[in-house]
């Protein structure tokens, strides 16, 4: 299992170079992947639909019980051959999408990544290792919407997506840590059994409210929605996968998850419902007022979502079942749908159903394919569709708050999502033929698989009774159970037993979305003013905020990075002043000073330190730079006898060296620097003595206070007793420096690296703006004899 | 830049007995005051000194790499080091220790290799930014 989860990670990295040998046939041969996850996954329906899920773990931080554990049952299952089925079509699909594309490697990279995290959301059992593929999903949907990154947009958009989702991922960690703490496990399996625990808990709201905040920005639910729109900026197969069969699902399979933990109560009842009912009404109401193809279906998707956070919101059995079956259903026909407008798109070099018509004779299987799969999004009789809205009808009639509302929006937004499915297939497709930018032409096979493949599905499992009836005893039913935590059996029928109300709104529904369509064009003019709301939509919203966000950061950046590093000095003083001299005043620690008896100093003690007092006056007062460094180099020494004295070796070699060092680079720095002028005033001068008198009373205060204090430390006879039998080195300090606190050491050299690193940047781009605009009283330092006037400050920041 | 003759001549026969020192202060490191990060800057201050005697050039010639790569090369000896007990089924960074003592070196170990990555990574950073400043004149 774990292989199976990370073998898209590790097929990732190897993408380039298959694409070496491939070339054109890549997308052929990397396709083996999700197929063979796919068969891998069908072999677990038997066991799953029969008996119990399946577990799998394995340690990853056991000591913070974060484990990769994987949980199959009928809900993760189907999402996993959802995931791995249409990755198959998707990845064939890209091949010829990309074909031309000097980048598609890089495609199959970030593709076969997303698969794999995709893949480990659905069937994560471990909350932390969820959130983890969650954000992998989010930061590789960044990288697929970005694809074409030289245009602006498509940046823009990237952004955007992650910075929603990205969001909202924060605040659903929030929530998992406190389910984790509430619920007493990081197992959502054990979770389960804690529902009743965690629905009564003070804490139960913020949870709610926060794991919901995750689910709602990936799934794109209002007034998250905008994202999703923008993000068509991706190439035609990501919108396929990502935006509509996997990724946005990811909102609605975590609210399906976790369903029997936080499920059933008033509060989830009216949140959920209430904004997947708003979302596919006013989603559906933008789709149809579209254009452009993929605008029309990504609304549709986020229509869609919004039903099906709907049905999850009403968790009754019905609305349960009608939400497994509608993910099917729309992952199909949607996937089809938007894989058969990148074809067009590609093909004619129009994207905006205005500018086409008739392209059945030029585009027969495409056209096909559309048709197919428009049916079953308009949910007619022997498609999936059908069943899936029957289904969706009964439930809101079921429905126990507000059930004629509900079913009233529920008949306007199939309405519309029949007007915006006859937009996408009859539309392009049949009519007057209209002459596009390229000449259309049939996509390759390739690209008609995958819309074939799904479209097709759409009518076998809708008009052959046999295999709906399987669908929905192997697949429906098992994923059902997994989201009621308890068995049941669902039975799926291509025809409805009887006429009743359900079949008369389905009739209705179907006859509405035909009138719709036919006035759709003067119903769009009446319409139009009141589209003047989305000025101040959710969208502005999201620009006001990081506009904000911007200014603010802009604002205090200024204020604390001024670029000037006395300044940066003197905040950091004051703070580390103003906080544990506060702390100290306040503890009352001060009192206690006088009790402390000063240790007795031996006579070669004093005289380092007036030495190093010297010194320090002597830097002080001299007028020579040169003479400075040397005092500091005094000082600095000075402090390295102090180590000697009292027995720190290792620290005084490195005070040494590093003092020498420091001369050295001083001298190479001085080389460049005009005069000494003194340039500051008499006040700045006086500040800048009471604020180092400060802070070094405040050392001073806090070095009495210590050796005050009784020494209690586990750590020291730790080190001495272990270092050698544990670490086989008589040198404590060195010791710790390379084994015991080795990661410490780690990270400091990678900082150190990292600083010379700014510093050769800092220095090479003064070089090379020295070298375009030439200043002649910097680019040429004088030597230190021969003085200039102007002296500038050099800044930090450059 | 002129330096005094003494300096440019002292450096000649410093510069090798620093860094046969700056290696020694390295390997006495696990037992006696000593280690990577002040061998390194002690062979950086080698090298520093001798730059300010010669053209950058030449201090480049007898450096043979660039302190990029010594950054990064360093870098990688650490990492590499500390994940080799992950090999052996054990923690991140567990110390391990070839049994028998070779002749100078002494005991060979993980920490000892991930020490050698501090002392490349202390020249490196201390060299890039000498050599930065210099040539800027």
């Amino acid at each position: 299992m774990l292989l199976a989860v990370l073998s898209g990670f590790i097929l990732a990295i190897l993408a380039p170079w298959l694409y070496k040998v491939g070339r054109g046939a890549t997308g052929w041969i990397l396709a083996f992947l999700p197929l063979g996850l796919f068969v891998y996954f069908v072999g677990f329906i038997e066991p799953v639909a029969h008996g119990e899920p399946v577990t799998f773990t394995y340690a990853w931080i056991p000591s913070l019980s974060i484990n990769l554990s994987f949980y199959v049952d009928g809900l993760s299952l189907l999402f996993a051959l959802i995931i791995s089925g249409v990755g198959t079509l998707i990845v064939i699909y890209g091949g010829g999408y990309l074909a031309h594309d000097k980048n598609v490697a890089r495609f199959f990279v970030y593709i076969l990544m997303f698969m794999a995290s995709m893949l480990g959301v659905v069937l994560s059992n471990n909350l932390m290792s969820l959130f983890v593929f969650w954000e992998l999903t989010s930061v590789t949907s960044y990288l697929l919407i970005g694809y074409y990154h030289e245009k602006p947009e498509s940046r823009f958009a990237a952004l955007q997506a992650m910075l929603v989702t990205g969001g909202g991922g924060l605040a659903m960690m929030a929530g998992f840590v406190m389910l984790a703490l509430v619920g007493g496990s990081w197992e959502i399996s054990t979770l389960f059994e804690q529902g009743e625990l965690i629905q009564n808990h003070a804490q139960y709201l913020p949870i709610l409210l926060l794991v919901l905040l995750g689910a709602f920005t990936k799934s794109a639910q209002f007034p998250f929605h905008f994202w999703l729109p923008g993000a068509m900026a991706a190439p035609a197969p990501v919108s396929a996968y990502l935006h509509s069969a996997t990724m946005v699902k990811a909102g609605v399979y975590l609210v399906a998850r976790l369903s029997p933990i936080l499920g059933h109560t008033e509060t989830w009842l009216y949140i959920v419902t209430g904004f997947g009912t708003v979302t596919m009404f006013i989603a559906a109401y933008i789709a149809w007022q579209q254009t452009d193809l993929k605008r029309i279906l990504a609304y549709s998707t986020v229509s869609a979502l919004g039903i099906l956070m709907m049905l999850l919101g009403l968790g009754e059995h019905v609305a349960v079942e009608a939400a497994m079956v509608f993910l099917v259903v729309h992952s199909m026909y949607k996937g089809s749908l938007f894989m058969i407008a990148g074809a067009v798109d590609h093909e004619t070099g129009q994207r905006h159903i205005t500018g086409l018509g008739g392209l059945i004779k030029s585009m027969p299987f495409s056209g096909v394919a559309a048709v197919l799969a428009a049916a079953s999004m308009s949910g007619l009789p022997l498609f999936l569709g059908f069943i899936g809205k029957e289904l969706i009808y009964e439930s809101t009639l079921e429905s126990h708050i507000y059930p004629l509302a509900l079913t009233g929006i529920a008949v306007l937004t199939n309405v519309l999502t029949i007007t915006a499915a006859g937009m996408v297939s009859i539309k392009p497709f049949f009519g007057q033929e209209i002459k596009t930018p390229k000449h259309a032409h049939e996509a390759p096979w390739s690209m008609r698989v995958g819309p074939l493949t799904l479209a097709s599905l759409g009518v076998i499992l809708g008009a052959v009774p046999f295999a709906a009836e399987e669908f929905g005893a192997l697949l429906v039913g098992p994923a059902a159970s997994g989201i009621l935590n308890e068995a049941l059996e669902v039975h799926l029928h291509i025809l409805p037993s009887a006429i009743n109300n359900i079949v008369m709104l389905s009739v209705v529904t179907v006859l509405g979305g035909i009138g719709v369509y036919a006035v759709r064009g003067l119903l769009g003019k009446v319409v139009a003013p009141l589209n003047a709301v989305s000025a101040v939509g959710p969208e502005k919203w999201y620009q006001w905020t990081l506009d904000g966000m911007m200014a603010s950061a802009k604002w205090q950046t200024h204020i604390l990075q001024s670029g000037y590093l006395r300044y940066y000095l003197i905040i950091t003083i004051l703070t580390t002043v103003g906080l544990a001299g506060s702390t100290l005043i306040l503890q009352g620690a001060l009192q206690n000073l006088s009790a402390i008896t000063m240790p007795e100093a031996q006579i070669h003690e004093i005289l380092i330190v007036v030495m190093i007092l010297c010194a320090i006056v002597l830097v002080l007062r001299t007028s020579s730079r040169l003479t400075a460094v040397a005092g500091l180099g005094v000082v600095g020494y000075g402090i390295a006898l102090l180590f000697v004295l009292f027995g720190a070796p290792d620290l005084a070699m490195t005070q040494f060296s590093i003092e020498t060092l420091s001369v050295i680079l001083l001298v190479l720095v001085l080389y460049r620097l005009p005069t000494f002028t003194n340039f500051s005033t008499r006040f700045e001068r006086a500040r800048d003595l009471v604020i180092s008198l400060m802070g070094g009373a405040l050392i001073t205060v806090l070095v009495l206070i210590e050796t005050a204090l009784p020494i209690n430390s586990r750590l020291t006879p730790y080190f001495a007793e272990n270092s050698y039998t544990l670490a086989k080195g008589h040198n404590v300090v060195n010791v710790i420096l390379v084994d015991f606190r080795g990661i410490d050491t780690m990270g400091e050299i990678t900082v150190l690296g990292m600083a010379a690193l700014g510093v050769y940047g800092l220095l090479k781009l003064r070089l090379a703006k020295k070298d375009k605009t030439p200043e002649p009283d910097v680019s040429k330092p004088e030597p230190i004899s021969k003085p200039t006037e102007t002296y500038t400050p050099m800044p930090v920041k450059e | 830049m002129q330096f005094s003759v003494i300096l440019s001549t002292a450096i000649r026969y410093m510069l090798p007995l620093m860094l046969i020192f700056s290696v020694f202060i390295l390997l006495r490191g696990h037992n006696e005051p000593g280690g990577g990060f002040i061998g390194g800057l002690v062979a950086a201050a080698a090298f520093a000194l001798y730059s300010f005697t010669s053209n950058l050039d030449e201090v480049r010639r007898a450096l043979r790499v660039e302190p990029r790569t010594l950054i990064g090369s360093g870098l990688l000896v650490a990492v590499s080091s500390a994940s080799l007990s992950l090999f052996f089924g054990l923690p991140f960074m567990t110390g391990l220790w070839y049994d028998e003592p070779l002749p100078v070196i002494g005991k060979v170990g993980t920490p000892f290799i991930f020490d050698v990555g501090v002392y490349l990574v202390v020249i490196g950073v201390t060299l890039l930014i000498v050599f930065s400043l210099t040539e800027e004149e």
